[in-house]
């Protein structure tokens, strides 16, 4: 049916010598562009070389990644909804779901952090409620550059205002995150916003157009010329003259999106939906060709009718503006009215645009004249793809520990770790998040290794039920080793959850990564996805949703390969979960797992032998299992008075975190050994109980190693003859990343 | 007896109020939309926090000019009790139902913590169950919580005894520490703080239950 004869206005139509140069404006190649002729079959006019330019980015078509992303196991008995739709939706019993995704919005923050920020949350909400779910909490996972570079400081300052504006303002609470500096991301820094949302599993409303006839309508904000062409601009690397970019990225408008969450939610207990898709990327131009395309129909728009907030807007605007806030709905014939009624009663736009056609056509006009008329099928199926070529990093020595001894007393050192940017608390951050909103938070950010959020029933009454949810990655793993650092993002990730008690059921990811024209960066993204797929089979832990990002390089510095993993987990009786604080004194301390010693890639020693090298710590999926579900069957039988993974600096500086999130100190009883205390060997869990005997019976009959390390009590931080105040680690802890953002570094 | 929440385009604190009012009353409260001008006899009225209007112009500026806030005057002149809670205190003060300013906080920054309150006020529905100088811990959440008022405003806010609530330790500039404060019959109260978010042990702390078990208690009466 793609080959209705296409009749769009002479007028319109491009000089066809300015073709190869108009398509290189818009992010094609001379081989797309030939492409694009090859479907249209005559000379297209600008808006449709706009939208080929959209629809093609990298951004919107994955044209890098496709192929490389079907490694990931996306099944399994909860899984609802996979990826390719707005968000991921599982399964979690008693006729509900969870709807969750995580996504980037990282050129954007560079150029204009406030703004970048917001409206990704804003975006990543929207993709969240336009299935139906209300959103019930938010995460995220930063990156900055160094601290000392001089952008840094205005770039978290800006992030975060923006997410805390945005987020607080819908009364979604933001439950936690992670936040790491690096050099690598002085240029580019990364800003991936998390939401999940709950749903009632009978009412999931998704994206395909079903229909021929019904109407087309367009609700939310108006349509003005901001972030024109942001997803061409999200595919490609920066370079010197990239603030010139500002006007292509998106303003905000928190409270219109809170107006149109209600108002959405209000229709959709209604029958008048038959598809629903947020404007996201690429703005009116994805959203209408992604509906028609999912339900292999054509779609007619009149642009006249879509609510302008800027006088004199031509096709090409409209079709490409990313304006926020942003909805295209097909509704049911004979039910505009009661759809508009409610839009109203929200003071929201609301305009019928067009209708479902029988053409397999994208349709549009302007001022009576047709400005585009597309096959909706080959601008999606013959999208470019490309097995782009791939060079493996070569494998990093494993690094000897025995070279990198403690320099002098241990304590410094550790005081040193818990205040380097990379360990220090995030109060700052986290206390400009309203993390409260809803009176669900069980453990907000800080409190536990993954958030705590309690459920309510599909009637809004408090349960006993709840998730966890985490954000996680290792970059510097993923840069030595991309296998092994893709396995440990995922691995990492389900161990967070595991920690709290909760059972990891899904995993959303986003994978932030260079330039892939460049075979070692390819290579770094195939290799990590390999990683990532092993331990997503061997956890059961299917990837539901995702988001790539490309071209995060500023010249020819790319980023540190960053595959961020978003991942939630059940919990069936809130009662029954651990934090991380000491829960009280005189209890036993024991460290579950095995300790090689494995220093290479620490943060001990980055930071205290100034050393990026080695190896980083082996993943063994069949142990993480092991001791995962151990850990996990202990705490639900109430055997676990506090719980903490070890990660980041190792298990002495797990420990400190527990001390100093309590205010109680211990007295441990390990040698003064470096690796034991700063290696990251994966897999580990401190476990702070009443009954160690219990745990070492139990651990005994799993074949988990288990050794009993300390007890808690006083005020004071002991090991091996030297001590320090736990306030002292505490006050060094949290004053880091105030004083920096006062400018007193 | 039967409360009431005002909801505002916006308001989003409205289900935590609404859960902090069924706990201690066991009755669910009416949910009334903005633009309504009439509603039904209550005996206790509560605007909730959140972002009414966006906070566009200033905080509870334009949710002040609702519709339904000439009702809620009204209901006020009639000895209706009215409790505003962070955007409600703002809109409240917006309305002139309440005296003073709040402006933007002193770090100029948004600030979400658990904070420690002092109850300066006991002869209200709201503070009768606690004892002068209790020190209860509460959470806060907002960007425009610091409390200004003219000198003679102040002076007689503080002279009439109508400071309910004080910060412990400052967080965002608010004059002579002010939290929260009545009008001169001590029937409206607005606060900065959200009680309602430290009604149930899984909030991580119960001071709040009081404030509603009091109002609870005079809604029996």
């Amino acid at each position: 049916m793609s080959t209705a004869p296409t009749n769009v206005a002479p007028a319109n139509q491009i000089d066809p010598a300015k073709g190869p140069a108009l398509a290189k404006e818009h992010g094609l190649s001379p081989a797309e562009y030939e492409r694009l002729l090859a479907i249209v079959g005559r000379t297209p006019t600008l808006t449709e070389i706009g939208i080929f330019g959209a629809m093609w980015s990298e951004h919107c078509s994955y044209k890098s990644s496709k192929n490389w992303l079907r490694k990931l196991p996306t099944t399994g008995e909860r899984v609802i909804c996979g990826p390719g739709e707005n968000a991921g939706v599982v399964d979690i019993g008693e006729g509900q779901a969870l709807v969750f995704k995580m996504e980037s919005h990282n050129h954007p923050s560079y150029i204009e952090p406030y703004q970048g920020a917001a409206t990704g949350v804003g975006g990543i909400m929207r993709d969240v409620f336009t299935m139906g779910a209300r959103p019930i909490a938010n995460m995220n996972a930063l990156r900055f550059g160094d601290p000392s570079h001089p952008k840094t400081r205005h770039l978290v300052a800006g992030v975060v205002a923006g997410i805390g504006d945005y987020g607080n303002c819908m009364g979604v609470p933001t439950v936690g995150g992670e936040t790491n500096f690096h050099r690598a991301y002085n240029g580019n820094i990364l800003v991936n916003a998390m939401t999940v949302g709950l749903a009632d599993a009978g009412r999931i409303f998704y994206s395909a157009a079903a229909g021929i006839g019904n109407p087309v309508v367009y609700v939310g904000s108006k349509t003005g010329r901001d972030g024109i062409k942001g997803a061409v601009m999200a595919s490609d690397v920066f370079t010197e003259d990239s603030q010139a970019k500002r006007p292509t990225v998106q303003v905000g408008d928190p409270f219109a999106e809170k107006l149109l969450l209600e108002a959405c939610l209000e229709l959709m207990e209604t029958d008048a939906i038959v598809a629903i898709q947020d404007m996201g990327a690429a703005g009116m131009t994805s959203s209408s060709i992604e509906m028609a395309a999912k339900g292999k129909l054509g779609i007619e728009i009149d642009l006249d009718l879509v609510p302008q907030r800027e006088e004199g807007m031509s096709a090409y605007e409209i079709m490409l503006s990313e304006s926020q806030e942003r909805m295209v709905i097909i509704l049911k014939p004979g039910k505009e009215e009661l759809a508009a009624s409610v839009f109203h009663k929200w003071e929201l736009d609301f305009a019928v645009i067009g209708h479902l056609t029988d053409t397999g056509h994208l349709v549009l006009k302007r001022h009576g004249a047709v400005e585009a008329d597309l096959p909706v099928l080959p601008l999606v199926d013959e999208a470019p793809r490309y097995d782009r070529p791939t060079e493996p990093t070569p494998a990093p020595d494993k690094l000897v520990a025995a070279n990198y001894p403690l320099p002098g007393p241990v304590l410094p050192i550790l005081k040193t770790l818990v205040s380097c940017p990379d360990l220090a608390s995030r109060r700052w951050i986290a206390e400009q998040y309203d993390s409260l909103v809803r009176g669900d938070t069980l453990a907000g950010p800080g409190q536990a290794d993954a958030a705590i959020v309690r459920l309510p029933d599909n009637e809004g009454e408090i349960t006993r039920r709840g998730i966890a949810i985490t954000t996680d990655c290792t970059p510097r793993y993923v840069l030595a080793d991309p296998k092994m650092g893709g396995r440990q993002a995922i691995a990492e990730a389900w161990r967070n959850l595991t920690a709290t008690g909760a059972l990891p059921i899904a995993v959303t990811d986003n994978m932030n990564f260079g330039n892939p024209e460049i075979p070692r960066i390819m290579g770094q993204f195939a290799y990590a996805i390999e990683g990532m797929a092993e331990a997503c089979l061997a956890l059961d832990f299917p990837v539901v949703s995702g988001n790539v990002s490309l071209y995060n390089a500023t010249g020819n510095e790319p980023i540190l390969p960053t595959p961020a993993i978003g991942a939630v987990g059940l919990i069936d009786d809130v009662s029954k979960t651990a934090k991380l604080a000491f829960p009280g004194e005189a209890l036993t301390i024991l460290l579950l797992g095995e300790t090689k010693g494995e220093l290479g890639q620490s943060i001990y020693l980055r930071e205290i032998h100034k050393a990026e090298a080695g190896a980083p710590p082996e993943v063994d999926l069949t142990v993480e299992r092991r001791n995962g579900d151990l850990v996990r069957a202990l705490i639900r039988d109430g055997a676990v008075g506090a719980c903490h993974d070890v990660s980041d600096g190792g298990l002495l500086v797990a420990l400190a975190e527990m001390a100093m999130a309590s205010g109680i100190g211990a007295t441990l009883d390990l040698p003064l050994d470096a690796g034991l205390l700063f290696g990251e060997d994966q897999a580990r869990y401190v476990i702070v109980t009443g009954s160690p005997e219990t745990v070492e019976t139990r651990a005994g009959l799993a074949g988990v190693p288990v050794r009993r390390i300390g007890r808690t009590g006083g005020d004071r931080f002991a090991i091996a003859g030297e001590t320090i105040a736990v306030a002292d680690l505490k006050a060094a802890h949290e004053n880091w990343l105030p004083s920096y953002m006062a400018g007193k570094d | 007896m039967q409360s009431a929440i005002i909801v505002f385009p916006g308001s989003n604190r409205e289900r935590d109020a609404a859960a902090a009012l069924k706990r201690a009353t066991g009755k669910e409260p009416l949910h009334i939309w903005h633009r309504e001008s009439d509603f039904p006899a209550v005996d206790f009225i509560l605007l909730p926090g959140g972002f009414s209007y966006g906070d566009y112009l200033r905080c509870g500026a334009m949710a002040a000019q609702s519709p339904i806030m000439r009702e809620v005057k009204a209901r006020a002149a009639k000895g209706v009790p009215i409790l505003g809670i962070c955007n409600g205190f703002q809109i409240l003060v917006e309305t002139g139902l309440l005296p003073g300013a709040l402006l933007r906080n002193a770090s100029l920054k948004f600030i979400c913590k658990r904070v420690r309150l002092s109850v300066e006020k006991t002869d209200t529905i709201y503070t009768n169950q606690y004892a002068k100088g209790d020190i209860i811990t509460v959470p806060v959440a907002h960007g425009d919580g610091n409390y200004v008022a003219d000198a003679e405003t102040l002076k007689r806010v503080e002279g009439e005894g109508q400071v309910a609530f004080r910060y412990v330790d400052m967080i965002n500039g608010s004059m002579n520490n002010i939290a929260g404060i009545t009008d001169s019959t001590g029937r409206i109260l607005g606060l900065m703080p959200h009680p309602e978010d430290a009604t149930d042990p899984a909030h991580g702390g119960t001071d709040g239950i009081k404030m509603f078990a009091g109002i609870a208690e005079a809604m029996a009466a």
